[in-house]
């Protein structure tokens, strides 16, 4: 079973954000760590090589320091990175990003593509689907569990109430839910082990795009005004004596508002 | 302007009420310009959306109920979807923005090389083209967005972003017709399990009653259980809350869990860290509880109220039971 999957480097959410004069976040100026969620496709891709054998190779498109992330999931036991990295490439949105990662997979050899279910910067969740619709393969989204078996893989996708079971010949694409498992820390071998390993990188010529397809050129999705959440005024803050008190004037706040 | 399709998620028949908060706001949209409200309607029970449908805006509904679409995943629905958008010529379709319309637009992005806008929270007449405005960085920054380069534009949009208003139309059904090819039946879906406990989507939710650490542990999440029920709201959750397992991931609200945007948002026993307020902080209405005066989620809310939770809430679901009653 070789899995590829893909990681996303995104800032820390608890960093403040700074844009650049064309809207795009300046990425350079905050710290970035791997996708939360994606640290539990990595997880659930070393799992499957652990139960089934095979390779777990990790597919970054970002910029030169996206390496880092790579490092960090190959100290968690991935075999090899493909870093795409091309000042062409800045600026892609989600559709070229799909189609940018699926290029890049064209390149390699795989059973399954994983991913995070979305990335809390962009948070669109829309890579996964169109990366297998370029692809020509299912998506199997939202799983909470997976499995594999006579050639087949099934998951549990989660579904508002519970989930449902949908299977489907693989290659296939399969993102993940959190609570699919619980990702492991890289060890200090895996740290020493990670630096030995290899990291691919390809550049925009490598994938065989016409010049329009990616990066700012390539944009379909074209932020053309940014605008900061207006400060809300400071609410009312009110400590009551009783709790009856504080039921009377949350109840007030809630029937003036026409919640009752 | 060209007509809007509004993609329609129903329940045996049943249009959500993403369908006809969608609807109106196309209606608004294309009575300014010209257009049509185009609908569509796939699976069981299509044909019977059409009434409330009619109600909301819509001028067309197409219908197809072959089950299909209910025995694969995603790729008939991105099918169909394509076979409408270049029978009718429109080229703007509306989704909500849920798991399994988040794919299927996706799909239909990929494939129609257009562009698609998620976490839509409106959508403006520009000059005879529509354009989205979107949330990010867990609402702390709008964008507009232009869809360009693209023969559609593709917009997700959040549950709650419109009202739904009522607009009877003229409505007329139409059939439409697809073979479904044997790509489309590649994700094949098995049995459904209701898990224990499970909650309803709180993605969708007008009212949210969420609980944090302060509630000490699993049992308290009954109170606000009934302050939600009283309310018409579900339960959501901080990670602390889940991460305890007090309550199931399902509800989690924050970074790592659901953003929502309901009407109304009452925190209980959270303190506000970053990660639970970039998925909650676009709430109409925030209330909170907490004993702590000093508690960032405060910086957020519209009535902070400085008390312990486990007095408050059932006094407040008494409350509220006595003021509908009277
Ligand atoms: C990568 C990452 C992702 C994360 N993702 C999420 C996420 O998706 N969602 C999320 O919520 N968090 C997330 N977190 C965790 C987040 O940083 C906080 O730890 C978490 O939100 C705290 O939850 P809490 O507010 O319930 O708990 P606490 O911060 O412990 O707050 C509990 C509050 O309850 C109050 N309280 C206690 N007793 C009472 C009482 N009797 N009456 C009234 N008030 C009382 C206290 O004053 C306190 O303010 C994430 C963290 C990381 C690092
Ligand atoms: N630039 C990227 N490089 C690698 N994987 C990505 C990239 N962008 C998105 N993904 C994958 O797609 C998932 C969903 O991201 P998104 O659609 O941006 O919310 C992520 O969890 C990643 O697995």
């Amino acid at each position: 079973m070789n899995v590829v999957v893909c990681v996303k480097q995104v800032p820390d959410t608890t960093a403040r954000k700074e844009f650049l004069p064309d809207n795009r976040i300046n990425r350079a100026a905050v710290e970035n760590v791997i996708n939360p969620f994606d640290e539990y496709a990595i997880e659930e891709a070393l799992r499957l090589k652990e139960s089934q054998g095979g390779s777990v190779t990790i597919l970054t498109m970002g910029p030169p320091s996206a390496e880092d992330s790579i490092r960090k999931a190959l100290a968690m036991g991935a075999d090899s990175g493909v870093l795409v990295t091309d000042p062409a490439l800045e600026g892609s949105d989600a559709w070229s990003t799909a189609l940018v990662l699926s290029r890049a997979l064209a390149r390699l050899d795989y059973d399954l593509v994983m991913t995070g279910m979305e990335s809390t910067d962009a948070r669109t969740g829309l890579v996964p689907a169109a990366l297998a619709e370029q692809l020509k393969l299912a998506s199997l989204t939202y799983a909470s569990r997976v499995e594999i078996a006579d050639g087949k893989v099934r998951v549990n996708r989660q579904i508002p109430g519970g989930y449902q079971e949908v299977e489907a010949v693989y290659p296939a694409v399969v993102s993940v839910v959190k609570g699919v498992n619980e990702p492991r820390y890289p060890s200090l071998k895996g740290i020493m082990a990670a630096k030995r390993k290899e990291i691919q990188k390809l550049g925009f010529s490598d994938l065989d795009l016409p010049a329009d397809s990616a990066g700012k050129t390539g944009e379909k999705a074209k932020a053309v005004e940014v605008t900061p959440r207006p400060e809300k005024p400071a609410g009312e803050v009110i400590r009551p004596d009783s709790p009856e008190a504080a039921a009377g004037a949350i109840a007030d706040f809630l029937q003036a508002h026409k919640f009752i | 302007m060209a007509d809007i399709l509004v993609y329609v998620e129903h329940e045996a028949g049943q249009p959500k009420k993403s369908a006809l908060e969608m609807a109106s706001k196309a209606a608004s949209l294309a009575t300014a310009t010209g257009g049509k409200v185009l609908a569509l309607a796939l699976g069981a029970g299509a044909a019977n959306t059409e009434k409330r449908l009619g109600q909301f805006g819509v001028d067309d509904l197409f219908i197809n109920d072959s089950d299909v679409f209910d025995r694969y995943l995603t790729e008939p629905q991105v099918d169909a979807v394509a076979a409408l958008l270049e029978k009718s010529g429109s080229n703007a379709v509306f989704f909500p923005y849920t798991p399994d319309s988040k794919d299927i637009a996706s799909r239909l992005s990929a494939r129609l090389s257009s562009g698609a806008v998620a976490n839509v929270v409106d959508v403006v007449d520009d000059g005879g083209h529509l354009d989205a405005r979107e949330t990010v960085f867990g609402g702390n920054y709008t964008t507009t967005v232009e869809v360009v380069n693209s023969p559609v534009r593709i917009f997700l949009i959040r549950a709650n972003a419109f009202p739904a208003e009522e607009r009877p139309k003229d409505i007329q059904q139409f059939a439409l017709v697809y073979e479904p090819g044997p790509d489309a039946q590649r994700a094949v879906k098995g049995k459904v399990v209701q898990e224990e406990g499970a909650p309803m989507p709180i993605d969708e939710a007008s009212i949210i009653v969420s609980g944090g650490r302060g509630l000490g542990g699993p049992e308290p999440f009954t109170l606000l259980e009934a302050l939600a029920q009283e309310l018409g709201g579900v339960v959501g959750a901080s990670r602390a809350a889940v991460d305890a397992g007090w309550i199931s991931y399902a509800h989690q609200v924050g970074q790592t869990g659901r953003t929502v945007k309901p009407q109304l948002y009452i925190a209980v026993g959270i303190s506000g860290a970053v990660q639970h307020r970039v998925g909650m902080q676009t709430a109409d209405t925030i209330v909170a509880i907490n004993r702590d005066a000093d508690a960032p989620i405060f910086q957020l809310a519209d009535l902070a109220v400085v008390g312990d939770l486990f007095q408050i809430v059932p006094a407040l679901t008494e409350e509220i039971k006595r003021r509908k009653g009277g």
